[in-house]
């Protein structure tokens, strides 16, 4: 088997005439967590649906393992009211299930839920049982768009530390997209930082230190979220840069808007 | 019991059984004004039968099933919203059809049988045609069941999974121009809908699966249709309205009952 399970190089997206993506490489191995991250607009769920194949490409190439298994977690799940779904039957829709069930539901902490309507979920119940369902699938790669949106921080912890020992166990790739860094930062193996094109990537410490991050998210990370932990250590790196200790060498250069004048 | 009666009553169950499902399905995904823009362009079928000379019949399926797939193909490339773009089609189709009809057919057609439905005159070839696509279509449904059900649930987690959800959905359109088709001896091009969406929408509040759902939804437009053609028998009120309202009275019925999951 290839040391990869999705690699993708040179991915270019455009839509309505307006460049979404450029020249994006990514790469997801067995075993690894890697978090998108990125402003709104960046392009995050863009590349998510073209490493998925539910979009074409205009430039580059994806290749994928052989009989690759993806369990996906999709950002929204609006079910109509007039559909009766519990569940239990919300569940079997994904197919056979190849992972236990009972261990799935435990996992994911949604026995109790198992007759209720879909519909009469809350926010964080709903994540639960999505990620439940990609799980049956016992997944060599979990996709994961957005998975702790509607979900309070203490939800967040909890669902990253859950995030984090699926992939222990069961030794399966990961690919998060989150507009939060500092609470995945801490299981990640990757951060790759979009902006239509890969701005920086590394460990969770070289990204937050790379001034091409700090010109993305710098001071508007600090008055948009207001959980202290985020805001807590954004001041913290933001000190350190100012003082001019820890800055990398990055990639590429960038002007304050982050339009894309390669260095 | 007279033998257009029994005809006739064949004919609807037939239509109903069909359309329990399918209008379940109508209900989940929102395909109301679809059903609509389908039924409308019925008519223009009636009219290239005509030009054409071959089965009415037929040339109503034919006709369906071709805007079906137009409507597959516009939808996927969308520069206007769904339902502006079916408006357009639904009304455009529904006023070129009766135009068509009332040129070309020099009046050797009864234009109010197929607006509202002329189910006391079904013959017995009808009847038979009427029950094989039905049953067909019921086998379909049946087949694709999951499938389906995850597309509308969430088409991009279905296709994820390996749901080859283009062609699922193609496939649920074109069962349904099939079903638009022969209910429109039943009922007519104008309320067919109403035929889909009445009992699955009085089913929801009595049941608890999808299942549940489709079958219940079977029963009651089975009953609407049993109802109307009494109505009709004995009150001599037009066949196809007496079921609509029947299925009506039977949705307002289920909103007596407290609303549960």
């Amino acid at each position: 088997m290839a040391d990869y399970l999705i690699k993708a190089s040179g991915l270019g997206v455009v839509r309505n005439g307006r460049q979404i993506l450029q020249r994006t490489d990514l790469t997801l191995r067995a075993g690894k967590i890697i978090t998108l991250i990125g402003p709104n607009g960046a392009g995050k769920t863009t590349l998510v649906r073209a490493v998925l194949g539910l979009i074409k490409v205009d430039e580059g190439n994806i290749e994928k393992a052989p009989d690759l298994r993806i369990g996906y977690m999709p950002q929204k799940l609006h079910i109509e009211p007039s559909l009766p779904l519990t569940v239990a039957r919300f569940l079997a829709l994904g197919g056979k299930a190849r992972a236990d069930l009972d261990e799935t539901l435990t996992l994911t902490g949604i026995e109790k839920l198992i007759n209720m309507p879909m519909q009469s979920l809350s926010g964080g119940e709903t994540q639960r049982v999505l990620l439940a369902r990609a799980l049956l699938r016992d997944p060599q790669l979990l996709v994961l768009d957005e998975p702790v949106q509607g979900v309070d921080v203490t939800g967040q912890s909890a669902l990253y530390a859950l995030i984090n020992e699926i992939r222990n166990r069961r030794q399966c790739g990961v690919l998060l997209v989150s507009h939060d860094l500092h609470l995945v930062m801490a299981n990640t193996d990757t951060v790759i930082c979009l902006n239509q094109h890969v701005c920086c990537e590394g460990h969770p410490e070289q990204v937050t230190n790379d001034p091409a991050y700090l010109a993305l998210f710098g001071d508007a990370a600090g008055l948009a979220n207001p959980p202290q932990v985020a805001i807590y250590t954004h001041h913290h790196d933001h000190q350190h840069d100012a003082h001019g200790n820890v800055i990398k060498g990055g990639a590429h250069r960038h002007d304050s808007s982050c339009g894309h004048d390669h260095a | 019991m007279p033998d257009f009666l029994l005809l006739a009553l064949l004919a609807g169950i037939a239509v109903a059984l069909v359309a329990g499902p399918l209008g379940a399905f109508a209900v989940w995904r929102r395909m109301a004004y679809f059903g609509d823009t389908l039924a409308h362009s019925a008519l223009l079928g009636v009219t290239f039968g005509l030009l054409l000379d071959i089965n009415l019949n037929l040339a109503i399926a034919l006709g369906c099933l071709l805007l079906a797939l137009i409507l597959v193909g516009l939808q996927n490339n969308r520069f206007l919203a769904t339902d502006t773009l079916l408006g357009i089609l639904s009304h455009s189709t529904l006023a070129l059809g009766l135009i068509c009809v009332s040129v070309f057919s020099e009046n050797r057609i009864d234009l109010m049988a197929y607006l509202f439905g002329d189910i006391l005159s079904v013959s017995t070839t009808d009847v038979v045609s009427i029950w094989i696509i039905s049953l067909v279509v019921i086998a379909a449904l049946a087949w694709l069941w999951r499938p389906l059900l995850a597309i509308t649930v969430h088409e991009e987690l279905a296709q994820v999974e390996g749901v080859p959800v283009t062609r699922v959905r193609t496939a649920l359109m074109l069962l349904m121009a099939l079903v638009i088709a022969i209910a429109m001896k039943v009922v007519g091009v104008l309320l067919i809908t109403a035929l889909l969406i009445i009992p699955a929408a009085a089913s929801r509040r009595l049941t608890h699966t999808p299942e549940q759902m489709a079958v219940v939804s079977s029963l009651l437009g089975v009953t609407a249709v049993m109802a109307g053609l009494a109505a009709s028998y004995w009150w001599d009120s037009p066949a196809g309205p007496a079921i609509v309202l029947s299925a009506t009275l039977l949705f307002s019925l289920t909103l007596l009952k407290k609303q549960q999951a």
